[in-house]
């Protein structure tokens, strides 16, 4: 057995503090901390269905050890937006029907907002592969690659609002 | 551009306020914000972590089980044996129904002595936190004595081959004898025989089983699970011996079904272990677990004989089915009924033989998935009607034209299908939405296939199916539905607060519906057999009409008119004929109320109730009505490398009439992805029944790298039995997509591979060597 270490994750935004053994995963920690909204489908990196932003980059939560995130800047789904003020990328999700089952949505939202973040003008190429660490049984993905090229324009439109 | 256009529509009846328009679904905004909580986001203080210890070999005897140094370890709560429980089976019934008589799938709960597949369940263990679960796990001492097996179905029929549950391995048998088939070939001008392998498959919903259980105050079992039916109450409750009413199962949003949550999966260990600790018990299957913990798609050998006229009309039909339906029976028998009554498809075949078995192997079992048989029937006959088209010179789209099952026709049980049949149309709108073909470039050709078909929706008619729905009125004007069904991922629930959102006359948005608890909705029946829209769609519809009947009965004496004279909507009640004379629906509740007028409704939908088919000949009706539609592709295949790439994917289904039409595209794009895997890539690898890919790294499903977007052309005939006509989706999004990729890359290469998947390697040989699968036999 592992020892124990107290660590804080900085997550959307709030320092929390949880006491774990080194072997513990990023998935494994954060979901004991209450942020049910990552998933876990498969614990080794095939799916990402638990992917998060670390600054800025999606991971696999599942394939990283929680103390080697410590200090880091990490986001859930959760942490884009909620029920009363979705995300663009969330409400571009809702509106294209692109969340069936809903289980990878969580995963396949934070990669979305990577491939917007780092290309904000993405073609379908990047999409996809932006989105090739992403399984979705229920879509067949049509609609997800309309919802993030929907979410890119409303965020670009936002941008040029400002 | 996907879409309903008007030239493939019935004209409506009704002017839809919210039926038929692509609303965004009412589980999207928690589903995209994180918010929604799935079976395994639940916990309870003091709860347990529990873990299946599996056998590691899938044909043997159980000589020695010691579990006491697991049992010993510091944190486990409990460890359980065969030894420590009655000796009860916990079968899945055809879900849902009592008082039918049918083959006992008697999987034991745990190994008692015999181990028939590899991953069978042998101890439980829960303990204080997954991880001494775990390590619990590695304590656990089993001595397996490996027995002979049996691997291959056909094999499994041969005498003196091992025989998995006495008295043999033939677990089911089933026949349509229809007209006079050597008539039929004496008729013909050409026989065209073909044997077609199919494989297994795996569901993949991206939520693993998991689930948790306790037993609140009036010792009620509660379970709460990922799950497609909730009405699994009650083999739970004959699996640990309580009564039915003292098990409660409670869904959740489900992470995707497919099937493999048709069947029990963790319930009973759960039960089982929060009786037996008096604490609340968790289990979340592994991945690994989970490859092993479901029923698969069966694996089918489909050997179709046609005989057919110069002119391209087919005389005469014999099919032989074998299925392999694994270690236990599960929904076997009804599977292979579907592949039955599927045969011929949608084309008319009056001299027609099929002989079906189901056959028990050591493999993995085989139980539901999507398409459920129908869908494996599918995969044959569209690869043979190319076969047999080229064997006649003839195009493929007009053998097909020639022998389409039309409208008011019998399909292959004698059945007259009571809804429209508009295969020609949706063949022809798909083929035709192919558009320009790409060019061939290097070692890249170019193919195009299609594949049209008849799946059913709605259960097997001699099971008698039900549902039950309650819709009210709140004192406010909003609605409130309550339906046992739970929800898959195809927005199940959603579609009930349109239909009820229509009927009342609100916006989707003043509906709230309650779902999937078996002790507090009222029972809705499974989420299983395209069933959902059909029958909870009419329960709900058929409250909610109780519901509107007596609030237009209240109007009509207010506002002064006859009751057929007012209608609801835009949250009034008004007169038809003058819409300004009106009265706010909030008014007219608050009326009923103070004056004691019934506010809801509880309705029951029951589906045509019928016996079984005749036994010797297979005549009479299994199912209340069925799908019909078309997948068009095309492809390109590497004559090097053996890769396929699908460029273009098309779907055309009739769906009698939307509900919502941006779920129905869901539902046939995620069809088309999974016809697409199981055609091309999904491979499920066995050695000795042992499976060498329980992963995603290894069982390879479509990524984004991989699918097109697929292009759907929804027609709506508004004939289907469902609510307004509707037909159903769910399963029929899949069907047809393995064979018309099968028959596009046949086109492109010029030589069939007769076995899926079509994996590079599959086509390098066949590319390499004519295949040896099929022949044609020219008739004087």
């Amino acid at each position: 057995m592992s020892t124990e270490r107290t660590i804080t994750l900085r997550v959307n935004g709030r320092d929390e503090q949880a006491s774990l053994p080194t072997h513990r995963t990023l998935l494994e920690a954060l979901r004991g901390m209450g942020h049910m909204e990552v998933k876990c489908g498969c614990e080794k990196g095939d799916c990402g269905a638990c992917a998060v932003l670390v600054d800025g980059m999606a991971v696999d939560s599942c394939l990283t050890l929680a103390w080697t995130v410590e200090g880091a800047d990490i986001t859930t789904v959760s942490g884009l937006g909620d029920l009363d003020a979705l995300h663009p990328v969330q409400q571009a999700f809702a509106d294209s029907g692109a969340a069936q089952c809903g289980f990878c949505t969580p995963g396949i939202i934070i990669a979305a907002k990577a491939i917007i973040d780092e290309i904000p003008d993405p073609g379908e190429d990047d999409i996809r592969l932006g989105l090739s660490g992403n399984l979705c049984r229920c879509t067949g993905y049509t609609k997800v690659f309309e919802a993030v090229g929907e979410a890119a324009a409303a965020l670009r439109a936002e941008r040029s609002a400002r | 551009m996907s879409g309903v256009t008007s030239e493939s529509r019935t004209p409506p009846n009704v002017r839809f306020r919210q039926v038929g328009h692509p609303l965004t679904r009412t589980d999207a905004p928690g589903k995209v914000a994180g918010r929604t909580p799935y079976a395994g986001d639940y916990a309870m203080p003091h709860m347990l972590h529990m873990r299946v210890f599996r056998a590691d070999i899938a044909s043997a005897r159980l000589v020695r089980l010691d579990v006491s140094r697991a049992r010993d370890l510091d944190g486990v709560a409990c460890v359980l044996t065969a030894a420590d429980l009655p000796d009860r089976s916990a079968s899945t019934d055809i879900p849902g129904q009592v008082g039918q008589k049918r083959l006992d799938t008697g999987q034991q709960i745990l190994v008692r002595e015999r181990v028939r597949y590899f991953g069978e369940p042998v101890a439980l263990i829960a303990a204080e936190t997954r991880d001494i679960a775990e390590h619990a796990l590695e304590l656990v001492e089993a001595e397996f004595e490996p027995l002979p097996g049996v691997y291959d179905p056909l094999e499994a029929m041969q005498p003196g081959a091992p025989v998995v549950t006495a008295p043999d391995n033939i677990v089911a048998e089933r026949r349509i004898r229809k007209g006079d088939v050597e008539a039929g070939f004496a008729e013909a001008d050409l026989v065209v025989e073909n044997t077609f392998r199919t494989p297994f498959q795996e569901q993949a919903f991206l939520e693993p089983e998991v689930g948790l259980a306790w037993v609140d105050e009036n010792d009620v079992v509660n379970i709460r699970v990922s799950t497609q039916v909730i009405e699994h109450f009650r083999p739970i409750a004959d699996a640990i011996g309580v009564p039915h009413n003292k098990v409660r199962v409670r869904g959740a949003l489900v992470g995707g079904g497919f099937g493999g949550k048709e069947d029990l999966t963790v319930e009973v260990y759960l039960a089982l272990l929060a009786k037996r600790t008096g604490r609340p018990v968790r289990l979340e299957y592994t991945r690994e677990d989970s490859f092993v913990g479901h029923g698969k798609r069966h694996p089918f050998v489909l050997t179709y004989r046609t005989g057919v006229t110069k002119e391209g009309k087919i005389t005469a039909l014999e099919v032989r089915m074998v299925a392999d339906s694994g270690a236990y029976v599960f929904l076997s028998p009804y599977v292979l009924l579907y592949a039955l009554v599927a045969a011929p498809g949608p084309y008319r075949v009056d001299n027609l033989n099929v002989f079906a078995r189901a056959v028990a192997t050591n493999n993995m079992y085989t139980s539901a998935f999507r398409g459920f048989g129908a869908l494996q029937a599918c995969a044959a006959y569209e690869q043979q009607m190319d076969e047999v088209a080229n064997a006649l010179g003839m195009g493929r789209m007009e053998l097909r034209r020639r022998n389409f099952l039309r409208t008011g026709e019998p399909m292959s049980t004698g059945f007259v299908p009571p809804s429209a049949i508009w295969t020609d149309q949706c063949a022809e709108r798909a083929w035709a939405a192919l558009g320009e073909s790409t060019p061939a470039e290097g070692p890249r050709r170019i193919g195009r296939g299609i594949a049209c078909y008849q799946q059913s929706y709605g259960r097997l008619t001699f099971l008698h199916d039900t549902s039950e729905a309650w819709v009210g009125v709140e004192m406010d004007g909003t609605v409130v539905v309550r339906s046992g069904v739970t929800d898959i991922g195809a927005g199940q629930v959603s579609a009930l607060g349109q239909i009820a959102a229509e009927v009342i006359g609100v916006t989707l948005d003043n509906v709230v519906i309650y779902n999937s608890d078996s002790a507090v909705t009222p029972l809705a029946g499974t989420t299983t057999a395209t069933r959902a829209l059909y029958m909870t769609g009419n329960a709900v519809k058929q409250a909610a009409e109780g519901v509107r009947a007596r609030l237009v009965e209240r109007a009509a004496r207010e506002l002064g008119v006859e009751p057929d004279q007012v209608d609801l909507g835009d949250n009034e009640a008004f007169a038809v004929d003058n819409p300004e004379q009106s009265m706010p629906l909030v008014d007219l509740v608050r009326t009923c109320g103070a004056e004691g007028i019934h506010r809801s409704e509880l309705a029951m939908f029951r589906a045509p109730f019928t016996d079984f088919l005749d036994p010797e000949t297979g005549q009479g009706q299994v199912h209340p009505d069925y799908a019909y539609g078309a997948h068009a592709v095309e492809v390109a295949v590497d004559v090097d490398t053996g890769e396929v790439e699908v460029l273009k994917s098309v779907a055309a289904h009739d769906v009698g009439q939307c509900i919502n039409p941006q779920a129905v595209e869901g539902q046939i794009q995620g069809g088309a992805q999974n016809g697409q895997g199981y055609a091309l890539s999904e491979e499920m690898l066995y050695e000795k029944g042992r499976l060498l890919t329980p992963s995603f790294s290894e069982y390879l499903m479509p990524t984004a790298m991989d699918m097109p977007k697929v292009e759907c052309i929804i027609l709506e005939s508004r004939s289907g039995v469902g609510p307004y006509g509707a037909k159903g989706i769910g399963e029929p999004a899949m069907t047809p997509v393995a064979p018309a990729i099968a028959n596009a890359i046949a086109d492109a290469i010029g030589v069939r591979v007769f076995e899926m998947p079509i994996t590079p390697e599959r086509v390098v040989r066949a590319l390499k060597g004519r295949s040896e699968s099929g022949g044609v036999e020219l008739r004087a």
